[in-house]
């Protein structure tokens, strides 16, 4: 729909308008990092970001709730009322540094149960599975003026994932199971594609990959199946990514298996070995980044939460709100951002989840806006278009 | 030797093997249209697979013997069931992969082949959800490959009835609201929760038929959604929904919302399953359908960009024909566009290495080794993540780290030749003259056999069609 204001605003710019985009794109941060981690499966949030101070807690979790902070295994506190999951000791010591912070009850604007539309939905940015084929991300990158072999973005994945498919072009990487090519038949292979541009460009891109980040997670003609080793491989390449000049500015990691319909655990146990894996990262990343840390928002996110209530195989089923972390030298730290709704029966969404108290494409947009510096218009028109009424959450980005 | 020799085998084929280029050289395009019907026996890879209904009973017995573990014990379900569960869905998927890459390095029909795939995709169902990958490709073998020699509504129905589609898109137990179940539901118990879901629905408008631009409102996939409704599998052990053959297609009644619905403007009162038949087949001939899937057929076999005009050749014979899909791919082939002699198409990781196989007479004899080979692409087999199937152009495979992958892999792979091959010789047995001058000297000046068959499968030449 276009408002009579817009029409006016239009028409006084006439024929120019119509032409040019009318968006400056000359203010936006290209020193600010990002890193986007794309949790896929469900996280748990209220493991992750335990509410021990909510007098229902320790009822509705049953043997999933763990123990306050200050007994043996129990949470990290937060703000007195949150603790974090005690496998996230290096995220805890971030935070108490100012440099985390937490959201809760936070969800994207899907209200279904798959996974599969709930993944789309957070990487398409409308509120629709399907209902937009390129990713929010991509849309994003067009102020930041990459452009082919200077790529703003970098997937850590042989495959683009949805959130950074689109228009704008984006480079790629991702660990091998294979041995490198000798020098003496890559040389050859640079002077096989002299003539050819298509493969000269690419090949001298992955050339520069590979100065960055080497045969890292390369097997030496071993064969390595931890999937939780897999994710320090590529946060540790994120960080060198990230910090190589001319390197990208934005990189996406995604991280599985948080679909914890059986044996869950509280305190130890799987999830609790996954958020060990997931910190241990995080910190990892942190390292690699050094002094660019201080320029840097990771945004960790998943597509839904879990059920509140424990099922009947000590796990839980697909739920709606969950938490988010953001960690970064960048984010105003030390803080849990939550409009927290409760966990009384009448207090959950559909009698069963955590009811979502905010969007998580506000997050996105004040990540968007306070720290990339993109102008806000522009945000709202093409990377998260129909959501002028969600609002960036404010005072997470330190100014 | 004809450059449109070349081209009928690696643009439209599967990429030649020694030997099929001097065979068809004298009539390359008889020898495309000659492959519309596919061969007359099915290959006995395929032959071998069990079918559809019973690989899902049987992930359906491990899947109940799990929740019963966990319904009856206190603890945790053994780990062997969970263990047998995971096994038992690989087991089957490694097989189809098996089979489904075995007879594409060796078919003599690489065009009919290179349909099936392509219609597959089209149709796409992906393995991310389960239990897709115990059955995406007896999917692809028995809703689409028998279905390429009659009309587009034949393999449209084929398609929507099938299990493996109805499943991956959700309708199995989509609801009308007004169905006798729903009514029967809210009699006993006001919260529970029935209703209608609208995947299956919205996928069948936008990337079946019509396509996203093909005029649909938000209404007509509602409707359609309560059109097809019902449209189900059977079995299954829950007391609602335990009727009819198991793993085969079920008709459920009970659950099909009554009375008429209007759909693009057309209204339907059929009752039952004759409804969503009436709605297909419309749907099948409708002119926006005949432009998508130009379009698409186009793309995937000519350009990226494909020329207006072959794309309006190709859905002028759709809509004369009623979608008899021989005839509309033979447009294709008769197209001018179709021999241009610039190499505008990208290889898929896909067709990337079935071609080297194919080059080097080989036939991949364990499907986890193909597997391992396209999961490093990015083009896992039967997972394209996505109802719209994997994307089509170079710019979705043409990344960086992509073509660093194939290097790599043609790196290991030269061996596969064997240490007698001579590269020069096979790379003018695959591409004869679209061979350049730079890369045949290229290959022909390497250290080693093995070197120079890495060449040549890494080269631009190879990599394009």
């Amino acid at each position: 729909m276009i408002t009579r204001r817009e029409l006016l605003r239009n028409a006084g710019l006439g024929a120019f308008a119509a032409s040019v985009p009318a968006i400056s794109f000359a203010e936006a941060d290209t020193d600010a990092r990002l890193v986007l981690v794309i949790l896929r499966g469900a996280v748990d949030g209220l493991a992750v970001a335990a509410p021990y101070g909510d007098s229902k807690y320790r009822n509705v979790r049953g043997e999933l709730a763990i123990d306050t902070p200050g007994s043996t295994e129990g949470l990290l506190n937060l703000d007195g009322f949150f603790g974090l999951h005690p496998a996230m000791k290096n995220t805890h010591d971030l935070y108490r540094n100012d440099q985390a912070l937490v959201v809760h009850a936070v969800a994207s604007p899907y209200r279904e149960r798959s996974h599969f539309d709930a993944q789309d939905v957070l990487e398409n940015g409308s509120e629709l599975a399907g209902g937009i084929r390129n990713g929010w991300l991509n849309r994003a990158l067009e102020p930041l003026g990459g452009s082919l072999g200077q790529e703003s973005a970098i997937a850590m994945a042989q495959n683009t994932p949805l959130v950074l498919r689109g228009g704008n072009s984006v480079t790629s990487w991702a660990p091998s199971r294979l041995p490198d090519a000798n020098e003496a038949t890559l040389h050859r292979i640079e002077q096989l594609y002299a003539h050819d541009e298509f493969f000269a460009v690419r090949l001298r891109q992955a050339f520069d990959s590979q100065d960055i980040a080497g045969n890292m997670g390369g097997m030496d003609g071993q064969r390595r199946n931890n999937e939780l080793e897999q994710w320090k491989i590529l946060a540790d390449a994120a960080a060198k990514f990230l910090t190589a000049a001319d390197g990208p500015q934005i990189a996406v990691l995604e991280a599985g298996g948080w679909d914890t319909h059986a044996n869950q655990g509280a305190a130890g146990g799987y999830l609790s070995n996954r958020l060990t894996a997931l910190d241990e990262a995080l910190i990892s990343l942190r390292r690699g980044l050094g002094n660019t840390w201080s320029k840097t928002v990771v945004a960790v996110v998943t597509e839904f939460g879990r059920t509140v209530k424990v099922n009947g195989t000590r796990g839980t089923d697909h739920g709606t709100a969950t938490a988010a972390l953001l960690l970064g030298g960048a984010v105003s730290g030390g803080q849990v951002v939550a409009d927290w709704p409760g966990l009384g029966s009448n207090d959950l969404y559909e009698g069963r989840d955590l009811y979502p108290t905010s969007d998580l494409r506000g997050i996105f947009k004040s990540i968007l806006i306070e720290h990339l510096q993109l102008e806000e218009g522009f945000v709202t028109r093409e990377v998260f278009p129909d959501s002028a009424f969600i609002r960036p959450l404010n005072g997470l980005i330190r100014s | 030797m004809k450059i449109e020799t070349v081209i009928a085998a690696n643009r439209f084929g599967l990429g030649a093997k020694p030997g099929e280029l001097a065979r068809i050289d004298k009539d390359p395009r008889a020898w495309l249209l000659d492959q519309l019907d596919g061969p007359s026996r099915l290959p006995s890879e395929i032959r071998d697979l069990p079918n559809s209904a019973s690989a899902l009973v049987d992930v359906q017995k491990v899947r109940e013997m799990r929740r019963d573990q966990r319904q009856t014990a206190d603890d945790e379900p053994a780990p062997d069931i969970v263990q047998q569960y995971g096994a038992t869905i690989r087991r089957h998927y490694i097989e189809q992969t098996d089979a489904r890459f075995r007879v594409a390095a060796k078919t003599d029909f690489p065009f009919h082949e290179r349909l099936v795939h392509f219609w597959a995709n089209h149709f796409a169902v992906s393995a991310d959800k389960q239990p897709i990958p115990a059955v995406a490709g007896l999917y692809e073998n028995e809703a689409i490959r028998p279905n390429l020699n009659g009309s587009f509504a034949d393999l449209l129905l084929a398609v929507e009835s099938h299990p493996a589609m109805i499943i991956f898109l959700d309708n199995q137990r989509s609801i009308g609201p007004n169905s006798t179940l729903a009514k029967r539901a809210s009699r006993r118990r006001a919260d529970q929760e029935v209703g209608i879901n609208e995947n299956l629905a919205r996928e069948i408008l936008e990337l079946h038929t019509i396509g996203v631009d093909g005029g649909y409102s938000q209404q007509d996939v509602t409707s359609l959604a309560r059109v097809i409704t019902g449209w189900s599998v059977g079995g299954g052990n829950q007391g609602r929904f335990n009727e009819g053959t198991p793993g085969k297609f079920e008709f459920r009644e009970v659950i099909h919302e009554p009375g008429k619905q209007t759909i693009l403007g057309r209204t339907y009162k059929q009752e039952g399953m004759k409804q969503g038949i009436a709605v297909l087949l419309d749907l099948a001939t409708h002119p926006s359908t005949a432009e998508f899937i130009a379009t698409k057929l186009a793309r995937h076999f000519i350009s990226d960009d494909p020329p207006a005009e072959v794309v309006s050749e190709i859905a002028g014979v759709f809509l004369e024909t009623g979608g008899a899909l021989p005839a509309v791919h033979a447009a294709l082939v008769n197209s001018k566009a179709a021999w241009n002699e610039t190499f505008a198409k990208y290889k898929t990781p896909q067709d990337y290495v079935i071609s080297a196989f194919r080059a080097f007479d080989r036939v991949p004899d364990n499907g986890r080794f193909v597997v391992g080979a396209l999961d490093l692409m990015g083009q896992t087999p039967f997972r394209p993540g996505s109802p719209a199937g994997w994307p089509d152009t170079a710019e979705a495979w043409g990344g960086a780290d992509a073509l660093y992958k194939r290097i790599e892999w043609a790196n290991s792979a030269g061996r596969l030749a064997g240490a007698k091959a001579n590269p020069v010789a096979v790379a003018e047995s695959v591409l004869g003259p679209a061979l350049g001058e730079h890369t045949k000297t290229a290959i022909s000046r390497a250290e080693s056999a093995e070197q120079g068959m890495t060449l040549f499968l890494v080269s631009p030449e190879f990599q394009r069609r």
